[in-house]
């Protein structure tokens, strides 16, 4: 079973007490975007076999959404940030750079 | 003719027995793999392995190889429930499935080996008056598209099936949707006894050979680097399931697909207590009792991404304790084994059989679920795009081309999860 912190209030929870919401930090497309733009803010996933940048919501806790960093392939979770950022903090890019040396950094 | 010669039939059972079962050869050859084909599918699971079949029987190609990672049928063919159904809503998802689930009557004989169809009827339970109301809608289209299905009483479920508990204490049965002629088979069996059958035709089945890259020249596909070295081919066929994204990603182009886990129990052997296939959509329990006794039992998928082929035991939790609710009977029984699949999950949660931006290269995918009953059909359909290079009647409903253009073929509205 997964355990994530909530970077609000702390608490290490575990999956049953969370909600997964998908890949995270993607690029809203608005009007007078193309229809590929749209289709691939829409559709097209990163879907990786490995790191991936996700949103989770504390939803029966805080009830508030946050990002977390983590392996599809192992579930090592790298951490887990606010949700009020457009990209993963260093400190998370650093973790994971050290756990996976080869890491391409973040296809996002 | 080989063929002939390794027919499996009462006299050949007779014979063997006769000479201590000494004489059975292999039934597929593993060959090395040649420096490059016509066709390379990628993945030998039901669809791939269906795929190069029809492209061998329906298209005379057979200078085909099919590559598989690991072992022949070792990813969801060999880890799912078998529920084979065609009772969808959409007129599309209803063609294909049905198709397919009439493939199966007769895969047996075509295939000259046992893949155990079993047609014992299916019921998918209405537990709320929502799932009454979309059921009779589904059993209303069904009717259109010529496929036998019908709404059933709460009484009529219970004489098909004695064991179940209509009061149940938080969702009584209110009725089901039967699929009479909808069943099971043994999953492991069509994997073989379509691999068998290429293997005959003369494909090359090569396994514990994984795709590392796909080559390309001028946006077009020349082939493949493997784990035993490059090979080429004027097309390729994509159908690795879960791992679409990864294939996708070495091509150059994303899918509309998400990578998760679904997992299935079975429990101890018992005594014949149940003789059709129950799904409970509404708290997410699927069982149906294998030939050996056991009771074979799926549940609800992960929301998260996931390459892990375990699941979670709070999902086994979850499916167990909605499964005791509807099946008191149950309720003392111990659970063997649990496993997990990754399956490949659309928007719309339909399939995908297309072409893609990399010229003759073709993906099967998106089978999420629910594609096991899909793999006659499915072959047969992605046969026909891969040496056509077009999509058929079949196929071209299920193009990638639907997302951008917001032609979904929505089967989510009909069951949350589909097997
Ligand atoms: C627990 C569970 C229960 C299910 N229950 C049902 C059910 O009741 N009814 C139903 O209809 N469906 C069900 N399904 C869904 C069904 O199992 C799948 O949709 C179907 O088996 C997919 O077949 P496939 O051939 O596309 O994929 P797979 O059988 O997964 O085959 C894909 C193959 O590609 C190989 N591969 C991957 N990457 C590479 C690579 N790089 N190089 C070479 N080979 C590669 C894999 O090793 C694998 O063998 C269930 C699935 C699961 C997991
Ligand atoms: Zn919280």
């Amino acid at each position: 079973m997964l355990i994530l912190r909530c970077p609000y209030c702390g608490v290490d929870a575990d999956e049953t007490e969370l909600a997964p919401g998908g890949e995270a930090h993607i690029k809203r497309s608005g009007p007078g975007s193309t229809d590929e733009e749209f289709e691939t803010y829409l559709f097209a996933k990163v879907n990786p076999k490995g790191v991936h940048f996700e949103r989770w919501r504390h939803s029966h806790g805080c009830g508030k959404w946050f990002h977390v960093a983590r392996c599809t392939e192992t579930l090592e979770v790298f951490g887990s940030y606010r949700a009020q950022t457009l990209k993963p903090p260093k400190a998370i890019i650093d973790k994971i750079a050290g756990r996976r040396p080869g890491w391409a950094g973040g296809r996002n | 003719m080989a063929i002939q010669f390794n027919r499996y039939s009462a006299m050949s059972l007779a014979r063997e027995a006769l000479r201590g079962h000494a004489g059975w050869k292999e039934a597929w050859r593993s060959p090395e793999p040649a420096t490059s084909y016509d066709i390379v599918v990628v993945g030998a699971g039901g669809h791939g392995l269906a795929t190069a079949y029809h492209l061998a029987k329906n298209y005379g190609i057979r200078n085909v190889a099919i590559l598989e990672k690991g072992w022949l049928g070792g990813g969801n063919t060999g880890r799912n429930t078998t529920i084979i159904r065609s009772n969808y809503l959409q007129d599309d998802s209803a063609a294909i499935y049905e198709k397919s689930r009439l493939l199966y009557e007769s895969l047996s004989q075509e295939l000259n080996f046992n893949v155990m169809f079993s047609p014992r009827g299916v019921m998918m339970l209405a537990q709320t008056h929502h799932e009454v109301r979309g059921y009779i809608r589904t059993a209303n289209a069904n009717l259109n598209q010529g496929i036998r299905t019908e709404f059933i009483s709460a009484d009529k479920v219970k004489r098909l099936c004695p064991i179940i508990s209509i009061d149940g204490p938080r969702y009584p049965v209110l009725g089901a949707l039967w699929q009479p002629r909808g069943g099971t088979a043994r999953h492991d069996a069509v994997a073989w006894g379509y691999a068998r059958a290429c293997s005959e035709m003369g494909l090359h089945i090569i396994e514990q050979c994984r795709v590392t890259a796909v080559n390309s020249s001028g946006g077009r596909v020349t082939g493949v680097e493997t784990t035993r070295g490059p090979i080429g081919c004027s097309k390729l066929a994509v159908v690795v399931a879960g791992h679409s994204g990864e294939l996708a990603e070495m091509a150059g182009f994303r899918l509309p697909i998400e990578s998760v886990a679904l997992q299935a129990l079975v429990s101890e052997p018992v005594k014949p207590c149940l003789d059709v296939v129950v799904m409970a959509n509404t708290v997410h329990g699927y069982i149906s009792q294998s030939d050996k006794g056991e009771l074979v039992i799926g549940g609800g998928a992960d929301g998260f991404n996931n390459y892990t082929q375990r699941g979670s035991f709070q999902h086994v939790e979850e499916t167990v304790r909605a499964l005791v609710e509807t099946f008191p009977i149950i309720s003392r029984l111990r659970m063997l084994r649990q496993w997990g699949g990754i399956v490949d999950m659309t928007g719309d949660r339909s399939p995908i059989i297309s072409k893609t931006p990399v010229e003759n290269l073709f993906v099967n995918c998106g089978w999420g679920t629910g594609g096991f009953k899909a793999i006659p059909g499915s072959g047969w359909a992605m046969a026909e795009l891969v040496a056509n290079g077009e999509p058929g009647n079949l196929a071209a409903p299920f193009g990638l081309d639907r997302f951008r253009e917001g032609r979904f073929i929505d089967e989510s509205v009909a069951a949350g999860v589909a097997h």
